[in-house]
């Protein structure tokens, strides 16, 4: 297959419909409505359905009733509309459906602006909706990489019965880079195979209620323990990641998404000019890489978490790594995007035989927007 | 080898399609390629610029503070962009809309009338076209040739009348670049 030009947003729209989608549900908002502007010509070409619903709460609570009539559906948006969505994610959670959310993550909180950030870690990775319950997370830094992560969610989606999130920004949303896209899959229509969770009509099998309403609470209780059950099983069977230079890196670069490819360019250079650094990238940001970090941080003399955000995917670090390695932060907030020359300087500031700061002991001085850890959230913040 | 090039201008003056085409280009060189707009509230007359990367690597950020190249089409654009070319690196500016120049003796700083050879072909909006003539002829990033074929492919393969006002418009602009002494 040939390499061809694509912008993220159009790609990972096309990667859904190679992948079988049957049903597209939406809402636009920048940066992510070239998905929704790309799906609206391509879906009805196929006869598949497609609708732009009059708000995001409408559009997840369609997506919640095709999942539950067994179609492969699909809903994007960015923040402030996944903000929206909390409730429907809880309740599909909840009653087990499978589905695939892409978030083009921007400025926030509040409609913030459309710049791009990775300030909806926490709201995506620890559940966003009420209640105990692990959507799948996946972060792409490249279109390619969202196009492979969106074509396998759905996969993904229909083993687990579960939420599947692609967390991207508009910097994936926007750019365009070559592709090689995945075949077109066809998948055996609704209503000829039973998938086990489908309401297609009860002839010749038990009835089965697709609900999320347990007043008994042992009954809840049960569901509880097949939502962990599950989100175990993913953990065992789904973590993700990428690794450039780490297994002997001194200085151990962690970033996901936008960030890792910022990051990329200043650790390569951090390597040509001699500095033993590498790269972790955590694809799946649940499951976290926990273990494999935890190996790479017992062999680091220090770990440098770089985020588009205050500080979130650190805390998932912290609770890996922070018991081998002593562990700095450089953030960026609101859609200002660092360029690499200021993750280099972090890099030059944090890397252990530089600055006189060997072994992360002794004082040093950091470039802005970075921080050294300490032991209390209030007190990083203080520094800002 | 990589090349980072920035093109900056007013929103319509074909910014962001200026930059597609070296992305194409190198895309059908077998390069590694990136291409990213400033994205967000824009609007016509407003202000627009696209980062391309073109390289024989892997491409780590797709943004950078200090390009290799720049194109500026508008006087705001060559303020931002003139003193974070890097040494060494290369200016292409349209001197029919830009009075002022960056005057760096270490960067090649081409200026090319850019509309006005658009205008003389009868296509003011070409002027795009003849930057990236000149970019091309002065940077090397990319052969001429693979850069008429996707110009021809993205503009005439429906309009055919388009192709030598095109070719005319990159040539033009290539041969400003070739004649500028540094």
């Amino acid at each position: 297959m040939a390499r061809e030009l694509w912008k993220g947003n159009e790609a990972i729209a096309e990667a859904a419909v190679r992948a079988g989608l049957e049903a597209y549900f939406g809402y636009p908002i920048t940066p992510q409505t070239e998905l929704l502007e790309y799906l609206a010509v391509r879906m009805p070409a196929l006869g598949r359905a497609f609708l732009q619903a009059e708000s995001e709460l409408a559009a997840i609570n369609m997506v919640y009733g095709a999942a539950v009539a067994g179609a492969r559906t699909m809903t994007s948006s960015s923040s402030p509309g996944v903000s929206l969505m909390q409730e429907a994610l809880s309740y599909i959670a909840a009653t087990e459906v499978p589905m695939v959310l892409v978030d083009m993550m921007r400025g926030g909180p509040g409609l913030g602006n459309l710049a791009p950030t990775q300030a909806d870690y926490f709201q995506l990775v620890k559940g966003g909706g009420h209640g105990d319950y692990r959507p799948i997370v996946l972060a792409p830094d490249s279109v390619q990489e969202a196009v492979d992560l969106t074509y396998v969610s759905f996969d993904l989606a229909e083993r687990y019965r579960n939420i599947v999130i692609i967390a991207a920004d508009g910097n994936i949303g926007q750019m365009m880079e070559p592709v090689e896209m995945p075949p077109l899959r066809e998948r055996p229509p609704v209503g000829s195979v039973d998938r086990g969770w489908e309401l297609t009509g009860a002839v010749g099998r038990p009835r089965r209620i697709a609900h999320s309403l347990n007043l008994s609470p042992e009954e809840m209780a049960r569901v509880n323990a097949s939502l962990q059950n599950k989100a175990a099983a993913i953990a065992a069977h789904e973590v993700r990641y990428s690794e450039r230079f780490a297994e002997d890196a001194d200085l151990l670069v962690v970033a996901f998404g936008s960030a890792a490819r910022i990051a990329q360019t200043a650790v390569r250079q951090a390597r040509e000019e001699g500095l033993n650094v590498g790269l972790f990238r955590p694809i799946s940001l649940f499951p976290f890489p926990t273990d494999r970090l935890a190996h790479l941080a017992t062999r680091a003399q220090r770990l440098l978490v770089v985020e588009l955000n205050a500080g979130q995917m650190l805390e998932d670090v912290r609770l890996a790594a922070g018991a081998y390695a002593p562990i700095d932060f450089f953030g960026r907030m609101g859609g200002v995007l660092p360029m690499p020359d200021e993750i280099y300087d972090a890099i030059r500031s944090a890397y252990p035989h530089v600055g006189g700061n060997g072994n992360g002991k002794g004082k040093r001085s950091l470039p802005a927007g970075m921080r050294p850890l300490t032991g209390s959230w209030s007190e990083r913040m203080s520094l800002n | 080898m990589e090349h980072q090039i920035i093109i900056s201008g007013f929103g319509g003056q074909g910014v962001l399609f200026a930059g597609q085409l070296l992305a194409y280009a190198g895309l059908a060189e077998g390069k590694h390629v990136t291409w990213i707009p400033s994205y967000g509230p824009e609007m016509r007359g407003g202000t627009a610029n696209c980062t391309v990367i073109l390289s024989d690597e892997e491409i780590g950020s797709p943004q950078i503070r200090y390009p290799s190249a720049v194109i500026a089409l508008n006087p705001p654009s060559l303020v931002k962009y003139a003193k974070l070319v890097k040494p060494g690196g290369c200016l292409v500016l349209d001197a029919s809309l830009i009075d002022s120049r960056a005057g760096r003796e270490d960067v090649r700083e081409i200026a090319v009338r850019a509309k006005e050879i658009a205008e003389g072909l009868g296509y003011p909006q070409m002027a795009n076209v003849v930057a990236i003539g000149a970019l091309v002829a002065a940077t090397g990033a990319l052969r001429m040739e693979t850069v008429e074929d996707v110009l021809i492919a993205k503009t005439a393969r429906k309009r055919p009348e388009m192709r030598e006002p095109n070719l005319a418009a990159l040539r033009a602009g290539a041969a400003v670049a070739t004649a500028t002494v540094h």
